[in-house]
């Protein structure tokens, strides 16, 4: 059995989105900054493509910047904001502590530079509360970044009472909304968001291709300087075959979301209950206001890495927190932001679903799960500890 | 998955020796301060020989393989025999490991230095401080991530 359980990390490419891309690779291939026809039957779909996505987050075709990604389009948002900022005296950055590293890295790198970073706790539950933001937010507040949904525990941020906050106090308000986008409705007018970051491969869409929302007037300046595509504000060819293909993925999850996500929503109920049965372990982030697909969960005494080799083994892909498989021997900042301790952040694991799931799969991980968590326990000197009193549960 | 060589998935998904010693006469407790792993080493000693060894590890599969590798190298080996175990030669038995995953196999030198340690003072046996500089000392590893975050 084979089931793919890291949605969160990337997706399947969607046979619409395969046969858009392939149309503009082999039909279309032609540059759209060139004056021929073929040329400017390539910029055809580049508008049309533009027009589709501004449609899907109710915004502007004209406020749609074609990136790499959503790296680049939360590098591009945050730059451009500070800086424009500075400009004007404000130097104060406001954002979470459970922010991606596309985020938290582009906000330490302005605070080299001089920038004042806060950085909002979120409760136990993985959520940020408007309040503390009200507290912080200042008139030297250049820029507010609040994610939509977490990547890791699947949280969904109170984003339009923080974009009315934003409002009322002039600031700029950027989302990180590549979790969110083709999983969960997004609306830029509704957020109230300057600036908003999608990423094609996490709905179905091909890899190294997103999108970034910036509303008219709010300041933007290119990460990358060469010629006049997209308005000046993002030099290169335009990658077409990728954004046809992130625009076909993108209007068919938005199609299909309410079938999916009840569907997900189902399976999760599932996945949830049935690893609830496993003692001493504890469900991460918000049970209510989570994504459909994000089911993450801390087992007490056993560590990720091994927990994901043997489940890699029985045929299951997940993803885990873990201080061994961060590659920084430090557990995930998210975890330790929602008050997990290093120890029992290190035993966490995430599986994300997507449409292509099955209750079988749900019933085939419900089944090894509980198996590999036991065996792993049953050499690990923690649990032993744990289950002689030399240790006090924490979960 | 090919982060690991076969052999360190053998020894993480065969793991020799593990378990526990009732009635050891030396047991080694050890943790990684930063990674969070942590090795329980347990030793039966006859004649100034390992007669027996078990472990128990919280931790990755470096962690585990390590830990495995590490008893099978000095079961039935004289105590100064399995003071010399270093995590070169555990790691080079395992056919190498991913560099910035090292970290987590270096408490396996360090678990058997603390069992013998204990046996050691348990027995009042006389010992050089110099041979157990792993196990007396608590130590940073550095190393260099790899990939990124979903
Ligand atoms: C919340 C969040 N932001 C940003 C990114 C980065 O997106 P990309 O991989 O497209 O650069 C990811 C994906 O890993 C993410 O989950
Ligand atoms: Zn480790």
């Amino acid at each position: 059995m084979f089931v793919y359980a890291d949605h969160a990390a990337t997706t399947k490419i969607r046979p619409c989105a395969l046969r858009a891309y392939e149309a503009a690779a082999q039909e279309t291939y032609a540059n759209p900054s060139s004056l021929h026809s073929a040329g400017q039957r390539a910029k055809e779909i580049l508008t049309a493509c533009r027009e589709d996505i501004a449609r899907a987050l109710n915004a502007d075709p004209r406020e749609i910047y074609f990136t790499s990604g959503g790296s680049e389009s939360d590098n591009q948002a945050i730059l451009s904001a500070a800086h424009a900022g500075a400009r004007k005296g404000k130097k104060k950055l406001i954002s979470t502590a459970i922010e991606h590293h596309a985020v938290l890295h582009t906000l330490e790198k302005l605070q080299r530079e001089g920038f004042e970073v806060v950085l909002l706790p979120v409760g136990g539950n993985g959520i940020v509360d408007p309040a503390s933001l009200e507290r912080e937010i200042d008139e030297n507040t250049a820029l507010v970044s609040v994610m939509l949904a977490n990547n890791e525990i699947g949280t969904i941020q109170p984003v339009e009472e923080i974009g009315a906050i934003c409002k009322r106090h002039g600031v700029l308000f950027h989302t990180d909304a590549v979790q969110a986008v083709g999983h969960i409705p997004v609306d830029v007018k509704a957020i109230g968001c300057d600036y908003l970051a999608l990423s094609a491969h996490k709905f179905g869409g091909p890899k190294g291709v997103g999108a970034l929302y910036a509303k008219t007037g709010a300041p933007l300046s290119p990460l990358i300087e060469g010629g006049a595509q997209e308005k000046n504000k993002r030099a290169g060819t335009e990658d077409l075959p990728s954004i046809a293909g992130m625009t076909a993925a993108l209007k068919e999850s938005i199609a299909d979301m309410g079938a999916t996500s009840k569907l997900l929503r189902h399976l999760q109920d599932k996945l949830i209950a049935g690893l609830s049965a496993i003692p001493h372990c504890a469900l991460n982030g918000d049970r209510e206001r989570r994504l459909p697909g994000n089911t993450s969960f801390c087992f007490e005494g056993i560590e990720g890495e091994s927990l994901l080799l043997l489940l890699d083994d029985a045929g299951i892909c997940a993803s885990s927190g873990s201080a061994c498989t961060s590659g920084s021997l430090d557990p995930s900042h998210v975890l330790l932001a929602i008050g997990r301790v290093h120890d029992v952040a290190h035993g966490s694991l995430r599986l994300t679903l997507g449409e292509e799931n099955t209750e079988a799969d749900v019933d085939y991980m419900l089944e090894k799960i509980p198996e590999v968590v036991a065996y792993l326990r049953s050499f690990s000197p923690v649990w032993r500890d744990l289950q002689q009193g030399k240790r006090a549960y924490i979960l | 998955m090919s982060l690991y060589s076969e052999k360190v998935m053998d020894h993480f998904r065969h793991p020799r020796n593990v378990g526990i010693i009732e009635d050891a006469d030396g047991v080694g407790e050890v943790g990684n301060a930063k990674c969070g792993d942590i090795m329980k080493m347990y030793i039966k000693v006859k004649d100034g020989i390992l007669t027996d060894v078990k472990f128990e590890t919280f931790g990755c599969g470096s962690a585990i393989a390590s830990s495995s590798m590490a008893t099978e190298m000095i079961k039935g080996k004289p105590l100064s025999e399995a003071l010399t175990l270093t995590n070169k030669a555990v790691t080079e038995a395992l056919g190498g490991l991913p560099a910035y995953k090292l970290h987590c196999s270096v408490l396996a030198e360090e678990a058997v230095q603390a069992a013998v340690l204990d046996y050691y003072k348990r027995n009042n046996i006389p010992y050089d401080e110099a041979d157990f500089k792993c196990a007396l000392c608590a130590h940073a590893h550095d190393h260099d991530g790899e990939g990124g975050e979903s």
